[in-house]
């Protein structure tokens, strides 16, 4: 399991460092063996246990190419590192650990931070490592990861700490039961006064496309995020239009599921959040869950079928000699005229070369920005079924590398109002049997929201 | 209020002043001294010194402050034993408070401070922890057990917490089941054989009730528990694995692929005919394609672990090869992985999409990840026969690029696609020559070498290019200059009239300039077959090289099953097996993938035996052979020595023809000694040093033709013996055997790698020998010997090879070449195996033959202790091809007249005396009579063997 944990800033100085193992920083196994509880100097026994930390800043923090890999392995010690801006994070380990379990502990570990106390900076964690302490004391034991869902922990580890003598017995044993219970992401007890629900579906669609036109890939990574604000112990239940669950029920009239058929969508795999009753979704393919309190992402899933792709880049690029170069780019709205994309950027690679630019464009503005390699052009909105064309000339300096230029892809970003899996949300059931709201009550609002992912077209 | 203040105190006598701190009445000023000690301890500085007054601070009721006092307690009570004590009260007081935060937090920090007089007194709040009312508390003492057998395993075991521990698995409370399994997993790991976990049928259903209940991390752990699980039979796997499936989709990745470990591993149990097999196949896709979406660091774990999976089976995965297509911007670790996957899911299907795209990527800017792209369009043209010649023109393409290291891993690869596909590319050559210059890495070089060796009758220059290389002969790395000694000696043997200088040159800058001695052997072995036997030389050096394997860098059987049941840990990351990078003893238990057994069947066949598991019917190395060869080696010749002893053969082979005209074959109609080119025999004190090791190896199988024990079924098998001993050969060791069986004659070698590095690329020659004895096949190791591995070959043999006769007559000398080095030993083969299934002659032609034959070419022997009745005798001896023709009683004796033919025509006669009556003289008499006498020795030999085993 986990030996120890080490937050390093930029410089490769330790902010925090926990270990849980023993055998971490050790020198040699054998050292501890013979001099086990005396006989090496306390300064030298030490100095071994900085050993690991060192370790990772020298060959890794301090290291003179690039990171090559997020584990590595320094003198039979592993190493797991995640960066977040410029704060490292490490999980140093002798054993065979779970090595995915680590990494998901440290995603896990940083959503917690930035819960508490926001963005994860220098600063932010040098004026909460008390906390931070506190946090990792409580969500990895001897190396395992415990409970480490932010609103069960927000309940009993707190930034005023003073809290525990003042409370009652119920209260402490509700706390420990939520750590440990079946429902440990939610508290009971909760009341609103308007029982409320939002749910946004958020998706990236993803394109690699040819300068021919064709599709070399393209999928949809897609997430449910639902903020919840319902009191007691609501029972929601879920549903969208997933081909399978359609087609089952449609099966009695034939009539309605070639209709629904059309509108019905094939999801290619699916994710849930630990609310979600997996092995009924298995069974039945239906989504029950009572929520966490706040907000939470329900599901993530993924399809590569039928997918609306909201823009068509059309590349054109033309060497002109070895000196000049001609670009031409047309994209093209493909969505119902009605909506507006927006937040639109094409990005447009050139040469390293590249001594001068002069840009030609109907709609938006667009700038060559050779720190960047590139031209950027952005347009704020666009209705659908609409066409827009840029053009440019660029001079090159003439060289000797006889390396050819590597033409990057040409990349776009963009935001719709629609999902362009086809997804729709066909119901959200709240059921509270206890207290007297009943599914009526709840306000429910839904909104889509596609963006571009990794949207990029060879040239 | 921020903490961030506390890390910037640097100034001197600080320690001073955090002690008049710590210890003053204000609970404040306490509190932000406590803070300042633990930020000093963060960023490394000793703040040891304050551990009595830090202590003092235990006893408040602020949470906070107890934290931070715990916290400094666990990094410095282990040098502080004695006053460590001073917090045990504090501790027991508080694992009886009433609020379980509390009580939980104490027993969990005494667990982490390792200081033996500690311990002693964690015991019973720790017992009194592990039956809490609450299982906040529980939960946390069942990891504390862990912790406690870590420091002081013995003590855990008297006072029976491993029991306490055993009944938390039937917990009410999810999280404490999952905690007590987390603990006795890992318990368990340094006690391989105890039977702690004691997984059944019951708690295996337990186990997989509290995985639907529990936390993200406890489905882990569970899990990870299951996956050590044997189902007892194929319908216990598949209701688990049902059970399990649900978990593939779990937002968390670790949990799915701890999901997809138990479904690999179980599946491996059930039937490939069972409908729910498919589906299985099916459901593992989706969640596989999906941890690719995760964050980078995911990612690479997961497409380390994809790569496990598509090898062990691709048919998961075959149709998703869009989904391993390169992202401009995937950070390097995920690009390259990608890229591998790529290569393993390659076939004709998609072959054409994957070409395009490696295409595109030859073209980026990381240098390693260009050459890898380079290097699997290569991997490719092997791979996919059809695609082979888009990936020439592909490869050619890239080639006139100029870029530097796309040329060079281009023709690295290119070596290659020229083995696989013999006389079909080889046009490119004039192409690959116009880059020579540019070649400065060694792979590429030596590539380049091997290329112009190999056709050098193609290329009209071949000996100004080769020369060119051997100017800087001695700055070149060994691998070029292992190649250009190879290249230069093919190019001579192919074009002799020209070459002589050079090849001249090359030999006595590898044996007398060299000071590297695989160089210099390979030197003198290609200077002593130069001048010894150019034909031979030719047939060793231009032997035709078998063909290259479709995948060259799987990961061998064994350790790929046992990397399967290691999914999702750091094994899967490193492709390593635990013991590769785990100290000491823990963990490294050798797990394997659970063999099939059906319910249906009540007995276990042996076609179900485990598919990884190591074959266990090896016939017993005969374990003397060392003392043996010691023996020999002082010339202390003890046991009955049946063929020459060491002195004549070790100078025989030494001086055979050393300075003969030998070359005359090779060189036409020459008159010896004129033209003919005038070879010097190296320096001869070297010859015995480095002859005589390999002789002596050779030498030592004289003894397994009578010491080997075996039973007896067709054609007698000696037991396999040591041919050439590890530490002669660079570590790989080749026992072996011959062997009959209707009419084909087999060599079974087994061969053990017992060096550090995987040994490929394996090919085995023989000398001419007094039979024409000569592999029928190629030998065919299809996978990289990786070491401590041994496998088993058997190596067909024919007798249609040249002839040249022997001393002894059975004497067979082999050469074994690796990616290491080439290897010789000597060996002498049973004669019992050339006897031919034909050898039977009529009774007529017997008598006759038997007088035809003069007197002096009759051979008397004795075959001592043989109590055999005459028809056991006959038998016996038909089994392995020696027929009786007539059987008579003289005078109480059986005679039995027999005859045996051997493979090159030679008839054998023989009539054997048999007293049955007699007990006490169980002494056969043989005589043998035969037209060629000198295989009468070696036939009684054969009998005798045969007879006595």
């Amino acid at each position: 399991m986990i030996g120890g944990l080490f937050i390093y800033n930029h410089k490769g100085e330790v902010l925090i460092s926990r270990v849980y193992r023993d055998d971490i920083g050790r020198r040699q196994a054998a050292d501890s063996a013979i001099f086990s509880s005396s006989g090496l100097p306390l300064e030298e026994r030490l100095a071994n246990r900085r050993n690991a930390v060192d370790a990772f800043r020298v060959n890794v923090i301090h290291a003179r190419q690039q990171v090559r890999s997020p584990v590595t392995n320094i003198a039979r010690t592993s190493f797991f590192h995640v960066k977040r801006s410029n704060i490292w994070l490490a999980a140093v380990t002798k054993q065979n650990v779970n090595a995915a379990m680590v990494f998901e502990f440290l995603y896990k570990m940083c959503d917690v931070m930035a819960a508490y106390f926001g963005k994860i900076s220098e600063e932010n964690i040098k004026n909460n490592f008390v906390l931070i302490y506190e946090l990792l004391d409580e969500i990895l034991d001897f190396g395992y990861p415990q409970n480490s869902e932010t609103g069960a922990l927000k309940t009993f580890i707190t930034q005023q700490g003073i809290k525990s003598q003042h409370q009652t017995k119920e209260e402490q044993s509700q706390i420990t039961s939520q750590v440990t219970g079946q429902i440990g992401w939610r508290r009971e007890g909760i009341k609103y006064r308007r029982n409320e629900l939002f749910l946004d579906v958020l998706e990236s669609v993803n394109l690699l496309m040819s300068p021919q036109g064709q599709v070399l890939s393209a999928h949809v990574s897609g997430r449910v995020v639902m903020k919840s604000y319902l009191s007691g112990m609501p029972e929601c239940k879920f549903g969208m239009n997933d081909k399978i669950v359609i087609e089952k029920q449609g099966k009695g009239t034939a009539d309605e599921t070639s209709k629904s058929g059309k509108q019905s969508i094939a999801i290619d795999d699916c994710t849930f959040h630990q609310c979600v009753r997996l092995s009924k979704f298995d069974s039945e393919r239906s989504i029950s869950f009572i929520p966490p309190d706040g907000e939470f992402e329900l599901m993530r899933y993924r399809t590569t079928k039928d997918i609306i792709l909201p823009f068509r880049v059309i590349p054109l690029v033309r060497e002109v000699g070895r000196t000049k170069l001609e670009v031409k780019v047309v994209i093209k709205s493909n969505f119902k005229p009605s909506l507006l994309a927006q937040k639109i950027e094409v990005r447009i690679p050139t040469p390293l070369n590249t001594s001068g630019v002069q840009v030609i464009c109907m709609k938006g503005k667009a700038k060559y920005k050779a720190s960047e390699n590139a031209i950027v052009w952005k347009i704020k909105r666009m209705a659908g079924m609409k066409e827009s064309q840029i053009s440019a000339e660029i001079e090159l300096l003439p060289t000797n590398d006889k390396k050819k230029w590597a033409r990057p892809p040409i990349s776009m970003n963009f935001e719709v109002p629609f999902a362009p899996s086809g997804l729709k949300v066909r119901y959200l059931k709240v059921f509270e049997p206890k207290l007297n709201y009943s599914d009526h009550d709840v306000i429910k609002w839904v909104r889509y929201i596609g963006r571009s992912g990794i949207y990029e077209t060879r040239c | 209020m921020t903490d961030s203040k506390y890390f910037t105190t640097t100034k001197k006598g600080e320690i001073f002043e955090l002690k008049a701190e710590l210890n003053s009445d204000k609970k404040e000023k306490k509190k932000e001294a406590v803070k300042k000690v633990i930020a000093s301890m963060t960023v490394g500085k000793d703040v040891s010194a304050l551990f009595p007054d830090v202590v003092n601070c235990m006893q408040t009721d602020n949470l906070e402050l107890k934290k931070l006092v715990y916290l400094y307690l666990m990094n410095y009570a282990k040098s502080q034993p004695d006053m460590a004590i001073m917090a045990v009260n504090t501790f027991v007081k508080d694992c009886e408070d009433p609020n379980p935060l509390i009580r939980a937090l104490a027993v969990r920090t005494m667990g982490c401070i390792r200081v033996d007089k500690i311990t002693e007194y964690l015991c019973e709040p720790l017992r009194k922890c592990l039956k809490d009312e609450d299982p906040y508390v529980r939960k946390t003492a069942a990891v504390c057990v862990a912790k406690l057998h870590d420091i002081n395993a013995q003590l855990v075991e008297d006072q029976g917490f491993l029991d306490t521990l055993k009944d938390l698995i039937s917990d009410s409370n999810p999280m404490v089941v999952a905690n007590a399994v987390a603990a006795l997993s890992e318990i368990a790991e340094s006690h391989p054989s105890s039977n702690l976990l004691d997984l059944n049928p019951q708690s295996i259903n337990k186990l997989l009730t509290a995985l639907n209940e529990c936390t993200e991390w406890g489905q882990i752990f569970i899990l990870d528990c299951l996956a050590n699980y044997t189902p007892k039979d194929d319908r216990e796997a598949q209701s688990i694995c049902e059970r399990v499936t649900p978990r593939l989709s779990h937002a968390n990745s670790a949990v799915v692929l701890s999901a997809v470990k138990v479904l690999m591993k179980f599946m491996e149990m059930l039937s490939k005919d069972l409908d729910y097999y498919g589906t299985l196949l099916k459901k593992l896709a989706p969640p596989l394609v999906t941890l690719l979406s995760a964050e980078p660091e995911l990612q690479y774990v997961a497409l380390r672990n994809i790569n496990l999976i598509v090898q062990k089976r691709p048919e998961i995965l075959k149709h998703e090869m869009k989904v391993f297509f390169v992202k401009y911007n995937d950070p390097i670790y995920v690009k390259l992985e990608k890229l591998d996957i790529m290569i393993r899911l390659a076939s004709q299907a998609n072959i054409a999409q994957v070409l395009a795209e490696l295409k595109e990527y030859a073209t980026e800017v990381d240098v390693d990840f260009v050459r890898k792209a380079v290097r699997a369009i290569g991997r490719c043209a092997i791979k996919v026969e059809q695609s082979a010649e888009r990936c020439v023109s592909t490869l050619l393409d890239l080639i006139q690029t100029k870029v530097n290291y796309v040329v060079q891993e281009a023709i690295v690869v290119i070596k290659d696609i020229f083995r696989k596909y013999p006389n079909k590319y080889e046009s490119v050559i004039a192409t690959l020559c116009e880059n020579l210059d540019s070649l400065d890495e060694p792979e590429a070089r030596a590539a380049m070498i091997w290329i112009v060796g190999e056709y050098a009758e193609r290329i009209d220059n071949a000996d100004e290019l080769l020369e060119s290389f051997l100017e800087g002969f001695h700055d070149e790395s060994t691998q070029v200059q292992l190649q250009l000694l190879t290249a230069i000696v093919k190019l001579f043997l192919k074009k002799p009239t020209e070459t002589q200088e050079l090849v001249q040159q090359v030999l006595s800058l590898a044996t007398q300039d060299s000071d590297n001695p695989d160089l210099r052997d390979r030197g003198y072995i290609y200077w002593r077959l130069l001048s010894t036997d150019p034909v031979a030389a030719k047939e060793v050096v231009l032997a035709e090289k078998p063909l290259i394997s479709e995948e060259t860098d799987l990961i061998e059987p064994t350790l790929l099953d046992e990397l399967i049941c290691y999914i999702g840990t750091l094994a899967s990351v490193y492709h390593k097996p635990p013991s590769a990078f785990v100290e000491g003893g823990r963990g490294v238990v050798h797990k394997s993938l659970p063999p099939r057994t059906a319910s249906s069947e009540s007995t276990e066949s042996p076609e179900t035996a485990p598919a990884g598991a190591p074959s266990g019917e090896q016939p017993d190395v005969i374990p003397t052979q060392g003392d043996l060869l010691g023996d020999l080696l002082n010339l202390d010749l003890g046991p009955p020595v049946s063929g020459p002893p060491l002195a004549t053969s070790s100078v025989q082979m030494g001086a055979v023809d050393l300075l003969g005209g030998g070359l005359d074959s090779l060189m036409g109609d020459e008159p010896e000694g004129i033209g003919g080119p005038n070879f010097v025999a190296p320096p001869a004190t070297t010859v015995p040093a480095n002859l005589g090791a390999s002789m002596g190896s050779g030498l030592s199988d004289l003894f397994d033709l009578t010491s080997g024990v075996g039973t007896l079924s067709g054609s007698y098998v000696a037991p396999k013996a040591v041919w050439l001993p590890a530490m002669k050969a660079k570590g790989l060791e080749i026992s072996g055997t011959f062997t009959r069986q209707v009419g084909s004659i087999s060599m079974d070698l087994q061969l053990t790698n017992k060096a550090l590095q995987v040994m490929t690329d394996f090919a085995i020659q023989f000398n001419r020998n007094s039979f024409g004895l000569a592999p029928a096949a190629p030998l065919q190791v299809h996978a990289p010997l990786s070491p401590n591995q041994t496998v088993e070959i058997s190596l067909p043999l024919n007798t249609v090879g040249s002839v040249m006769k022997m001393e002894p007559l059975n004497n067979l000398q082999v050469a074994v070449k690796n990616n290491i080095d080439v290897f010789y030993f000597s060996t002498l083969y049973p004669l019992h195996i050339l006897f031919v299934e034909d050898g039977k002659m009529d009774r007529q032609m017997f008598l006759a033959t038997w007088k035809d034959i003069p007197n002096e070419n009759e051979a008397q022997f004795q075959i001592r202790d043989c109590p055999l009745n005459a028809e056991a005798v006959s038998s016996r001896l038909q089994s392995s091809n020696i027929f009786t023709v007539a059987k008579r009683n003289v005078e109480g004796q059986d005679m039995l007249y027999q005859s045996l033919k051997l493979t090159n025509g030679i008839w054998v006669l023989a009539e054997l005396r048999i007293q049955p009556g007699n007990p006490s003289f169980t002494d056969l008499e043989l005589s043998l009579k035969c037209r060629a006498p000198e295989v009468s020795q070696h036939v009684y030999q054969a009998y005798e063997t045969i007879l006595k085993n």
